[in-house]
């Protein structure tokens, strides 16, 4: 059987020189096809008597086994180096730019207004709104500054020149204030005489002024609490409160000072003490301390009895603290930013720089506020 | 309001620091806005003496002087100061000075060659006056090297910030007060005068406006010699920030500076009769000190004799009767007006004065014959003169407010607890009497105490606010409930979808230049103010687009290649009974490339691609489906409604309609017309969704149902068939759609317009649309018979519309 070993060496070596498949395919068929010489040799077989058979079909059956063996092997290596060589084709330039998904950002007023949502929802107080074009009962009168007021004065004032048909004069509200006298009328309504009440109202205001740290339009938010028994302490505490879950930090500290506002008797200004970091304010810490300051940071006070009464509320029965913080001033001292006209301007590039991602939703669980 | 330390100890005797006088001021409510030190401006600033003066060698003007200044060798000064002299004692600004009037540091430095180790000072490099034709020349006694702003005896002044509601303390007397009764010292008694009176007053003084002007007291003064001030009194009244002007005048603003109360003195020659306070005639005009000139009506009250308006009352004296240095005869005026009358006056001229912020906020109604008195004595001392016995016209308010107090309300509303007689002190130091029963008498000059808070705030503002601890508000159990209304949970939920597709979001200015603001409609239908702070914030905004256009164009000055903008606000329209109607709206704004130019040639064969109407169509249906409307019921319809909409591209825009008549939204490409209006380059897609009118959450009594309609996706696999249809040139694909989706609804899950084409092979008038049908099928899979017979139902519905099957 030299012959068939001479025939499977050279076939052997024919399938390990193939080098595509079809060439391996060619030599498949000359050993393994129909007219293979394999074939043939397993035809032969048939001829035999049973001992001959006996001994030369092993032998043929190994050759036939070794040559599938060898092509199956040899296949697999020529796929391998086909695949290879398209993945190579189809190698790209990965460092070329891909289309660009745009960013989107919420603007960080909003983003500071949801994060007093959130904070104030946890203590119980409900978002109320109102009108921006106001009349001057509810924006002056209704909160103890009658036409005389000199307080008026006090809000440089954007008028129209239109009147309501019950007379009132229209103007844009120049404080949220506005807001806590419909919202007691809204619950007095409901409850005569008055009932408890906890709510923030943020929104748009208007005082006609414009220089490098006020604009004609900025952001407020009101506060507001009604019961029988709330006191100045607990005002304190409500707005240290909120403040240490707005800085995430436990060392605020205010400082209350005697004030003036129509609306509220007693009136308190309300300081935080902060400390400078490269030119930036940081809220924390008592402005007494070393190196700290204390910067005014809201006014405030007792809801005056004739506001209450204007809000249809008994000013023997309930009483209140209520207060008026800029949202805006707000947000810079968290976020640091400095301008507050470019607030209002719309710039692409200061937007995506300042704004917030849309999945930077405030909530409790996860922190109110977005670190960089 | 501004006044010195010294000024203040003329009232208050107290050894408290300048530190601790501030630190007081603030904690009870008079807060201190500023303090001026002159030790600070004046260090570095000595007494010296000049030794020798000689002529500078190369300047004639120039003398070298020789100075001691106590300290080490004489130094040698060049000076220019024709009165420098050997011996004369004067103030030496030392290397490292800064000249208080310019600024200017002073260095040791070569004056023509001559080297000069400081300056010798004028009082008005000094600003201590306005003298500047020589050097200081400072007494013989003069402590030689000692500190000037010590021997000078210059004084801190103070500068504090008084609210409204403190009329009282807008004298230092009144600041003195409050400052004693937090314990700062003793409030020293005012000293009324004695002073001899000559006859009754010469002239008639009448109210007859007693409304208006309740009490009009007065006295003439004769003979008096005006001319400047003293020295103290002008020093006092520069640290309130007051030029001196003469004797007579400056001594009616020393009373309104040091006691809170505003007097007038006229010139008795320019008198005329009688001197009557009455309401203005109406169109009467007077000619007042600042030098202009009012015309005033029925409401307002003024001084006048027989022949002229001589003051109006309560704010400003009038030119021609003001009190010069010829002045002999002075009368008199201290009166009490209606604050509110003067207030509205003031506001009507628009005319501020340190007398109308006094009277409008109200003066005291107890101190007219003192402060009289008062400014006769001052008169009569310094400027010599005979007294007449005074007048007294009407009565100011003397009835005082008495109240009940209960000293527990200072713990119930102020949550701090003070003792009882420590509150009884504290009223008792600020004027009010307080009897057993804690009946609290309030002294007239307190206007503003209306009741017990404002008791309570007294109280506490003395005693301290810093001793108010904090107080937790009581918690409801559980978890904490929802607050926000439905339309804020919709805002907020539209907010962070616009940004999660990629858009920014900007906050504009609710007001807009009339020319924009009638690119939307009449002017004269919004809202415009009637004292815009400019003429580009003048209208209450009909729309959202301006201001997001506004600043699209300028970032693409500023080079961006593309705004993609959006803002939730509200546009402000007319409303019901003379209200605003304001409508809560989102506008996306999109300007510039949508994307740029590309390697890759795929993307638009590699050009930069600029927004398009259907970017806006495809963003306004995102965020109607994220604010829950019904995204597959919306019709796309004209743009225009009644006249609204014209700002957009009449072609490429649309309005997304839930009913013929329900408009929740306008988007499309912006009107070439709207742009040249704005200045601005196109293309720009933009469009409004107007959330007011979008459909609302039902209330529901009871708790939410938060279950969805039952849903399991069809087990059966579902088939898709294209058809090309020939169809009129101008039918809508929607027209199409809708027939089609109408052939079999059981049957056909979605329709979808996949190629669209007119030319060749395509018979004039028509065009070709090729859509892609979804049959799902439902309970059993579909045989040749049903696929044929809603293929034949596709067909003829699609045919009612003008469409053949393709060939």
């Amino acid at each position: 059987m030299t012959e068939l070993s001479s025939q499977k060496d050279a076939a052997l070596a024919a399938i390990a020189g193939a080098d595509t498949l079809d060439a391996l395919e060619e030599q498949r068929l000359a050993a393994l096809g129909k007219k293979g010489w394999v074939s043939l040799a397993l035809k032969t077989l048939g001829q035999m008597s049973p001992e001959e058979r006996q001994e030369a079909a092993p032998a043929i059956q190994q050759v036939r086994g070794a040559i599938a063996d060898a092509i199956e092997t040899r296949k697999g290596e020529l796929e391998a180096a086909e695949l290879e060589a398209q993945l190579a084709r189809e190698t790209l330039d990965l460092t070329l730019p891909a289309p660009a998904i745009p960013k989107g950002s919420v603007h960080p007023v909003s983003q500071v207004m949801d994060e007093l949502a959130e904070i104030f929802a946890d203590l119980g107080f409900t978002v109320a709104t109102g009108p921006e074009i106001e009349d001057d009962w509810h924006n002056f009168t209704a909160l103890n500054m009658d036409e005389s007021h000199p307080a008026r004065a006090m809000h440089d004032t954007f008028y129209f020149p239109d009147t309501a048909a019950d007379g009132g004069e229209m103007l844009l509200r120049t404080h949220t204030s506005p807001v806590q006298i419909r919202s007691m009328q809204a619950t007095a309504k409901q409850h005569p005489g008055g009932a408890p009440m906890r709510l923030i109202a943020p929104g748009r205001v208007y005082r006609s002024d414009s220089d490098a740290t006020h604009t004609p339009m900025f952001h407020q938010v009101e506060g507001l609490v009604i019961d029988r028994d709330i006191h100045l302490g607990h005002l304190k505490w409500t707005l240290e409160t909120f403040l240490k879950a707005f800085f995430e930090r436990d060392d605020i500290v205010l400082r209350l000072r005697p004030s003036y506002f129509p609306f509220t008797e007693p009136s308190v200004e309300v300081d935080v003490g902060y400390s400078n970091d490269q030119g930036r304010r940081v809220v924390g810490g008592s402005g007494d301390d070393a190196g700290h300051d204390w910067m005014e940071l809201l006014g405030s006070g007792m809801v005056n009895r004739r506001v209450l009464e204007m809000g249809g509320f008994d000013p023997d029965q309930w009483q209140g603290f209520a207060w008026g913080l800029g949202v805006d001033r707000l947000a810079m001292l968290k976020y640091g930013m400095n301008d507050l006209r470019a607030f209002f301007d719309g710039d692409p590039r200061w937007l995506s720089h300042y704004g917030f991602g849309a999945v930077d939703q405030p909530t409790l669980s996860a922190g109110v506020g977005v670190a960089p | 309001m501004k006044f010195s330390l010294t000024w203040l100890k003329d009232h208050l005797e107290t050894d408290a620091s300048l530190k601790e006088i501030v630190d007081t001021l603030n904690a009870i409510g008079l807060e201190v806005e500023g303090v001026e030190d002159p030790a600070e401006r004046l260090a570095g600033f000595t007494v010296a003496k000049v030794l020798t003066a000689a002529k500078h060698p190369d300047a004639d003007k120039l003398q070298v002087l020789s100075v001691d200044t106590g300290q080490g060798d004489p130094l040698q000064v060049v000076c220019g100061a024709p009165n420098a002299r050997a011996g004369m004692k004067g103030v030496l600004g030392l290397p490292g000075a800064v000249v208080p009037s310019n600024g200017m540091e002073l260095r040791k430095s070569a004056i023509r060659g001559v080297e000069s180790n400081g300056m010798m000072c004028s009082v008005r490099e000094l600003e201590l006056g306005e003298e500047h034709d020589g050097i200081i020349e400072l007494p013989d006694d003069a402590p030689v090297g000692h500190s000037f702003a010590d021997y000078h005896g210059a004084s801190p002044v103070i500068d504090v910030a008084i609210t409204p509601n403190r009329p009282d303390c807008m004298g230092v007397h009144g600041i003195a007060r409050d400052l004693a009764a937090a314990g700062l010292g003793t409030l020293k008694p005012i000293a009324i005068p004695q002073f001899g009176q000559q006859g009754p007053c010469p002239v008639e003084i009448r109210t007859d406006d007693p409304e208006g002007c309740l009490a009009f007291y007065g006295r003439v003064i004769r003979d008096v010699k005006n001319g400047a001030s003293p020295d103290w009194l002008q020093q006092r009244l520069k640290s309130a920030g007051q030029r001196p002007i003469s004797l007579l005048v400056d001594l009616t603003n020393y009373l309104m500076l040091a006691y809170g109360r505003p007097a007038h003195a006229y010139d008795l020659a320019r008198l005329n009769g009688a001197v009557v306070a009455r309401r203005a005639r109406p169109g009467e005009q007077v000619l007042a000190l600042n030098e202009k000139t009012y015309t005033l009506d029925e409401s307002m009250v003024v001084i006048a004799d027989d022949t002229e308006v001589h003051d109006i009352a309560g704010i400003m004296g009038g030119e021609h009767s003001g009190v010069s240095d010829e002045t002999t005869d002075v009368l008199l005026e201290i009166a009490y007006f209606d604050p509110a009358r003067i207030g509205v006056t003031g506001r009507k001229l628009g005319l501020a004065s340190d007398a109308r912020t006094r009277f409008e906020r109200g003066v005291d109604p107890a101190f007219l014959q003192d402060g009289l008195d008062l400014l006769t004595g001052l008169i009569i001392e310094l400027a010599g003169g005979t007294a007449s016995e005074a007048v007294q016209a009407g009565s100011p308010p003397s009835d005082p407010k008495v109240l009940c107090f209960d000293p527990q309300r200072t713990v119930r509303l102020g949550g701090v607890e003070v003792p009882e007689n420590e509150q009884r002190r504290i009223l008792n130091d600020l004027g009010f009497e307080v009897g057993e029963d804690w009946q609290v008498t309030c002294p007239l000059r307190r206007h503003d105490i209306e009741g017990e808070a404002d008791l309570v705030e007294e109280v506490v503002r003395i005693h301290g606010l810093d001793k108010v601890a904090s107080v937790a508000l009581p918690r409801d159990e559980g978890v904490a409930r929802p607050t926000a209304t439905f339309e804020q949970a919709l805002e907020r939920k539209l907010r962070r979808a616009a940004a999660a597709i990629g858009l920014d979001e900007a906050i504009t200015w609710s007001f807009l230049p009339e020319a924009e603001a009638a690119q939307f409609g009449t002017v004269a239908d919004f809202w415009t103010l009637a004292n815009p702070i400019s003429e580009d914030m003048k209208v209450m905004r009909p729309s959202l687009i301006p201001g997001l256009l506004t600043a699209a164009k300028r970032a693409a000055k500023r080079g961006a290649d593309a705004s993609r903008l959006f803002e939730i606000g509200r546009r402000y329209f007319k409303g019901a009974a003379g209200f605003s109607d304001e409508r809560a709206t989102l506008g996306v704004l999109l300007a510039g490339e949508k994307f740029g130019r590309s390697w890759d040639p795929r993307v638009n064969g590699g050009r930069a691609q600029m927004f398009d109407a259907y970017d806006a169509k495809a963003i306004a249906l995102h965020l109607l489906e994220a604010a829950g409307a019904p995204a597959d019921r919306l019709m796309v319809m004209d743009p225009v409604v009644d006249g609204e909409g014209t700002q957009f591209h009449p072609g490429q825009s649309a309005t997304l309609r839930l009913g013929p008549k329900k408009v929740l939204a306008r988007f499309g490409m912006l009107h070439p017309a709207t742009l040249k209006a704005f200045d601005a380059n196109g293309p720009v897609a933009a469009l409004e969704i107007y959330l007011d009118s979008l459909p609302g959450r039902k209330a529901a009594k009871g708790p939410v149902n938060f279950a969805r309609t039952p849903y399991a996706p069809p087990a059966l696999q579902s088939v898709t068939r294209d058809f090309a249809f020939l169809v009129p040139h101008d039918l809508a694909a929607a027209d199409l759609v809708r027939a089609v989706k109408g052939a079999d609804k059981a049957n056909i899950a979605d329709v979808r317009v996949f190629d669209v084409f007119q030319g060749q092979g395509v018979p004039e008038g028509r065009k070709s649309f090729a859509v892609e049908i979804t049959l799902q099928p439902q309970d059993k899979s579909y045989k040749d018979a049903d696929l044929k017979a809603i293929s034949e139902a596709i067909v003829a519905a699609a045919a009612k519309q003008g469409a053949e099957l393709r060939g």
